[in-house]
């Protein structure tokens, strides 16, 4: 059986077990939350042994080099010998500054962080609640203008930390956030790039600074981005993107209702399928998919198909944390 | 393996490119592409990717019985000679797409033949 020593203790893991299951299960506290490699809470570092590549996708190369990977995707066919994972280093103190309903459901978050934090328009970070629960949320803001962090947090019933977030918390509270992780982020290109963004629910959040900060860029070529909802009230800045639309020839924004009533100036359907179908060649675009996870991978490979190389895809997928069971419903319950 | 081929066709950028032409290929050929819908896009851009740099000859670790292994359970879904077929005339499209030289062309091809019977496993 496989041994993973951390400490000086050594402990058996099942061949298809992975490094972050068998240490939670030896009782070893390791911080996690979505398991699926998305959100890099549990990044742990090998110190020996041979960590597979999969362990390691998504993470920046200088992390790699150091022998970082996620344990929630790590299973080793060897012995692993790791650094104590270390609860403190990757977080930091941040305040909340104030919080503001933008419809039923999502609630924008703005926060402080003691030191400002250097993030790429589409990043996320992980907020740490005082009681040590760990969720990811996308950045909203428009990376380096103002400290301030913003986040837009959909409320899921009986959900742990989404519901604390909308409901409970108020200006002055104390909580912890991580550096920005991800790859799914914009950076500036000379070229004329056309960018396709597709968001559903709060995968608006990290698109509206994608797309805002392109502009700030000066970016050249046509910025689409379709924002996708069941309901009218889900489309939580239509307003300020159709202002955006409005003073930029190069933007524009195409706001779905997926479900009935749809309002005049939305578009009927799924708002991946209302954008695919509109282009038929996406060979040199640059596509940004953000939200829900069966979205963002269909809408992937659609977009692979149609053209966009592989590279030129970014993508997350708000992966909810432990859920696996139940999963399509808490997913369709997360960005619907 | 001829690790010169790999080299002279552009290392690991090369590889990235004709992965995305080639997958896309095997993608929309309804003859094969029920092969690879359970499989996840990234996982498979990664496969696709050890895939091509073993036809080029480049480093990699499979052997053999890992190319066995890797397919035995599509053999028994099916996978036979014509799929197989299928696969490397995606292959030679993509290398000439990319302009890759006949006398390369030809020894990446051959690189790929050799391993039929492993991925058939017979
Ligand atoms: C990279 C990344 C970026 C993200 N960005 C954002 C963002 O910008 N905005 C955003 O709003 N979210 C985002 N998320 C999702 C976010 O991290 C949280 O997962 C989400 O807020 C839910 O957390 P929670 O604690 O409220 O819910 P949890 O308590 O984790 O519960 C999740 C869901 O499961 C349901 N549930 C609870 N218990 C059970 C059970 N036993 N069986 C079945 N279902 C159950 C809950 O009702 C809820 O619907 C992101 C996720 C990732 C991975
Ligand atoms: C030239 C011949 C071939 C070579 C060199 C080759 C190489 C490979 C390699 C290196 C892998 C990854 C193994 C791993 O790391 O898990 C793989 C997986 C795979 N191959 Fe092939 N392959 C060949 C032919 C084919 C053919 C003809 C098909 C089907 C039409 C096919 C379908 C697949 C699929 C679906 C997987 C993923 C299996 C899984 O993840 O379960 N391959 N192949």
């Amino acid at each position: 059986m496989p041994k993973i020593t951390v400490a000086g203790s050594s402990f058996d893991r099942a061949a298809d077990e992975s490094v972050l299951d068998a240490l939670l299960r030896h009782g070893v506290a390791v911080p996690n939350s979505c398991r699926k490699g998305a959100c890099q809470s549990c990044m742990m570092r090998a110190m020996d042994g041979y960590v597979p590549a999969e362990a390691q996708a998504g993470l920046k190369e200088t992390f790699v080099h150091e022998g970082y990977f996620l344990a929630c995707q790590c299973r080793p066919d060897g012995d692993l010998t790791l650094a104590s994972p270390d609860n403190n280093a990757a977080f930091q103190p941040a305040t909340v500054v104030f919080t503001e309903a933008l419809g039923e459901t999502v609630h924008r978050v703005v926060l402080s962080p003691e030191t400002p934090l250097h993030y790429h328009a589409g990043q996320f970070i992980n907020l740490r609640r005082p009681d040590g629960l760990i969720r990811s949320y996308s950045l909203a803001s428009l990376p380096g203008t103002i400290p301030e962090l913003e986040i837009h947090v959909k409320r899921l019933p009986g959900g742990a930390v989404s519901t604390w977030l909308c409901d409970t918390i108020k200006a002055g509270d104390p909580v912890e956030v991580s550096a920005p992780a991800g790859t799914c982020f914009y950076l500036p290109t000379r070229e004329p790039q056309n960018m396709l963004l597709i968001g559903t629910g709060t995968g608006l959040a990290p698109l509206f600074s994608i797309a805002r900060d392109a502009l700030h860029a000066g970016h050249q070529g046509g910025i689409h981005l379709y924002h996708g909802s069941r309901s009218r009230d889900g489309l939580y800045r239509h307003h300020p993107l159709r202002d955006l639309h409005a003073a930029h020839d190069n933007f524009h924004y195409h706001p779905c209702v997926s479900g009935r009533d749809v309002p005049d100036d939305c578009i009927p359907g799924r708002a991946d399928a209302v954008a695919l179908h509109e282009f038929g060649n996406l060979a040199g675009w640059r596509v940004y998919l953000c939200g829900l996870p069966a979205m963002v991978h269909a809408a992937r490979t659609q977009a692979y198909l149609k053209g966009a190389s592989l590279a030129d895809i970014h993508a997350d997928a708000f992966e909810l944390a432990g859920r696996d069971e139940n999963r399509g419903a808490a997913d369709e319950a997360a960005t619907g | 393996m001829d690790t010169s081929v790999y080299d002279e066709i552009g290392g690991a950028v090369a590889v990235d490119a004709a992965v995305d032409i080639f997958y896309r290929k095997v993608l929309t050929d309804s003859s094969i592409s029920h092969f690879f819908d359970s499989v996840d896009m990234d996982d498979q851009a990664a496969k696709q990717k050890a895939f091509l740099t073993m036809a080029f000859g480049g480093p990699n670790e499979y052997t053999g019985k890992d190319m066995r292994a890797a397919h035995a359970g599509l053999v028994s879904r099916g996978l036979n000679d014509s799929h197989f077929d299928a696969v490397c005339g995606h292959l030679k499209s993509t290398l000439e797409e990319l302009g890759v030289p006949e006398s390369l062309l030809t020894t990446i091809l051959g690189v790929a033949e050799s391993v039929r019977d492993d991925v058939l496993n017979r």
